[in-house]
């Protein structure tokens, strides 16, 4: 079977789609807010959206190799609560250096119990994180039962206002996760990963670690969802249990715009984190664009629903031609 | 040796009669009055009614296969309910005509869902999850945030009191048996149920049998959508009020309730008396955490918890070496 071009271009590079909508949605957002690129205005844009790219970036790893992990903003709720807690509004940098280090140690052990009970214990990954999800959601409230507590003023700084040589924080980030990614994805273990993604059963038949893999892949969206609960509590300063919770959906969405097949096996992190980034716009957009209060749910979902749906719509074009 | 075997709609009913049972010996319980006793089963059945029609449709979707889940049924709940609030409006005579619009309204949903699954290949999770924003928007346009509107005294009526006062059970749950009744024959004795079992374990062999996979997922993510509709017609019956956050609640235990029944989430295999016993041990453990004014932290861990424990004793997948 030979593919035409626009399908081989589409197998080739699944993040070629969420780039085009990337595109299309910055040049809407440059028209209706001109001053988007300057700095102080992508600072603030992008220090709102890292939480967001990181949630998505270890979805992405996740779903790529099969899974799901409806936990993830659980995850980051307990990480807030963690810091905003034990950090409180007149903490030192010592301290916080030293809970967030707990935060990362915390966001793996989360991360592997979902991945003990899915690849070992075999249990199907959508419910399974859905029950750890209240499992944790539950600990972030015991841990903080009522909005308070926060970061010091001057830590939350470092977050939100670094800017080294003049570009925004997240950009370091998002190139390092890209490197990391770009290295990974050439060694056995990225193969792998789509290996178990693409086909579980012929994967194990060729000796490929399938359970540890998947044991892994929820360690790495733990820790991602700890980097991002992270990122949260420096960009809004203080704690809330329920803080991550409307983030998960949110972070499936962007890997399935990014391009990533949600059962596995095809894309990659720089098609999620493009699809996060496009998530964001679409917020600005919308409250840029002067649209009646009543209609902005509405029209940001159709947007969604139109964008996933666009490559189905072209597939059904080209069919009848 | 045979190994010993309980099937899941049978166990999580059984689970559900011993944390009953044991419920009663809380301090706060019923104790040894069998007339306390009775009438708490009997609330905690009739408040799974609601979860177990939603859940009604998600069984479908699951069934069916390729991913199914309907993450539209929370959105579809609350529109419908919306809906009828508004067309019923305090009057008798409308009931009928609301009941209509609310199971098409959720048929309406249902289709988009299903048109965009089979045609553009969108994976049912974001369609689904798309959609539930479109709805939810939707409502927002059309009401502007403020909904005026009555139940009448005859929903009220049929759903939320007794038969008769001498049989104290609440109609909602004769409701629900016959709707179990017809719900079990349309997935057991009829060619619906037979070719959605049949695409759920295989699309490709169903296909070559003869089904016609594209329509049969089609019609059931549109059934899906009008049972929904139809349990958010149960629901503003019961509780006789509206917002927009009242479905959304029963979003994650539908599908926790087919998962708890025994239903594949990888579809083909399953049944509705499964979801039934599943919403019912839901609905039982939520109601327990209540009554022993659990604070809602502990409350989250234990639900949390539980479901973890029911579904590894019976959600696991085949082992990889066979």
């Amino acid at each position: 079977m030979r593919l035409s071009r626009w399908d081989a271009l589409m197998a080739r590079h699944p993040a070629f789609f969420a780039l085009t909508l990337l595109v299309i949605s910055l040049i809407v957002n440059f028209i209706l807010q001109p001053d988007m690129f300057a700095g102080d205005t992508l600072n603030s844009n992008m220090r709102v959206f890292l939480p967001i790219i990181l949630l998505s970036v270890g979805q992405a790893i996740v779903i790529l190799a099969g899974g799901i992990d409806i936990s993830v903003g659980s995850i980051a709720s307990i990480v807030n609560t963690i810091l905003a807690t034990r950090v409180g509004l007149d903490g030192t940098p010592a301290q916080m250096g030293q809970f967030v280090f707990i935060s990362l140690l915390v966001g793996i052990a989360a991360g592997a119990l979902n991945g003990f009970f899915v690849a070992i214990l075999r249990l199907q990954p959508i419910i399974t994180t859905y029950a750890t999800s209240f499992l944790y959601a539950g600990l972030a409230l015991f841990i903080l039962p009522n909005p308070g507590g926060g970061v010091p003023q001057s830590i939350a700084a470092l977050y939100r206002d670094s800017r080294p040589l003049g570009l925004p924080l997240a950009f370091y980030v998002i190139a390092i996760l890209l490197l990391i990614w770009w290295y990974v994805s050439s060694t056995r273990y990225g193969r792998y990963l789509l290996a178990v993604g693409g086909r579980q059963q012929a994967a194990y038949e060729s000796s490929v670690p399938v359970v540890w893999v998947q044991f892994s892949t929820y360690m790495i969206s733990g820790f991602t969802a700890a980097l991002s609960g992270i990122a949260l509590t420096m960009l809004s300063g203080s704690g809330n249990a329920d803080i991550g919770g409307p983030m998960t959906l949110n972070s499936i969405t962007a890997v399935v715009i990014g391009g990533n097949a949600l059962s596995g096996g095809v894309g990659g992190v720089a098609g999620p984190v493009m699809g996060a980034v496009t998530l964001g716009i679409l917020q600005n957009i919308i409250s840029f664009a002067d649209i009646d209060t009543w209609w902005e749910t509405f029209i940001k979902a159709a947007i969604i629903v139109l964008a996933l749906a666009t490559p189905g719509i072209v597939d059904l074009f080209r069919r009848k031609r | 040796m045979k190994r010993f075997y309980l099937s899941p709609p049978l166990a999580a009913l059984l689970l559900a009669i011993i944390l009953f049972l044991l419920s009663g010996l809380l301090p706060n319980g019923y104790g040894s009055d069998l007339d306390v006793a009775r009438a708490q089963a009997a609330n905690i059945l009739r408040l799974s009614v609601f979860l177990g029609v939603i859940a009604a449709g998600q069984t479908l979707v699951i069934i069916s296969g390729s991913e199914g889940i309907d993450l539209s049924a929370g959105s579809v709940v609350t529109l419908s309910a919306i809906l009828a609030y508004v067309i019923v409006n305090g009057d008798d005579g409308k009931v009928l005509i609301a009941l209509l619009v609310a199971v098409a309204a959720g048929a309406l949903v249902g289709l988009l869902n299903g048109l965009g699954i089979t045609f553009l290949k969108v994976s049912p999770f974001v369609m689904t999850l798309g959609m539930s924003g479109v709805v939810t928007g939707a409502i927002i346009v059309l009401n502007h945030g403020n909904v005026s509107g009555k139940v009448s005294p005859l929903m009220t009526r049929l759903i939320a009191r007794p038969l008769s006062p001498d049989l104290q059970i609440p109609n909602a749950i004769i409701i629900w048996l016959i709707f179990g009744v017809l719900m079990w024959l349309l997935l057991e004795r009829t060619a619906f149920g037979r070719n959605l079992f049949a695409i759920g374990v295989n699309r490709v062999t169903a296909r070559l049998s003869g089904v016609n996979v594209t329509w049969m997922n089609i019609a059931t993510y549109a059934l899906a959508g009008a049972l929904a509709g139809f349990g958010g017609f149960l629901v503003v019956g019961n509780t006789g009020v509206v917002f927009i956050a009242l479905g959304q609640p029963f979003l994650f235990p539908s599908i926790a309730a087919v998962a708890v029944g025994g239903t594949l989430l990888s579809g083909g295999r399953g049944s509705y008396w499964g979801t039934m016993a599943g919403a019912i041990v839901l609905t039982l453990i939520t109601s327990l955490l209540t009554t022993m004014q659990m604070p809602e932290s502990v409350r989250r861990m234990v639900l949390g918890a539980t479901l973890l424990i029911l579904i590894s004793i019976y959600g696991r997948q085949r082992a990889l070496r066979q």
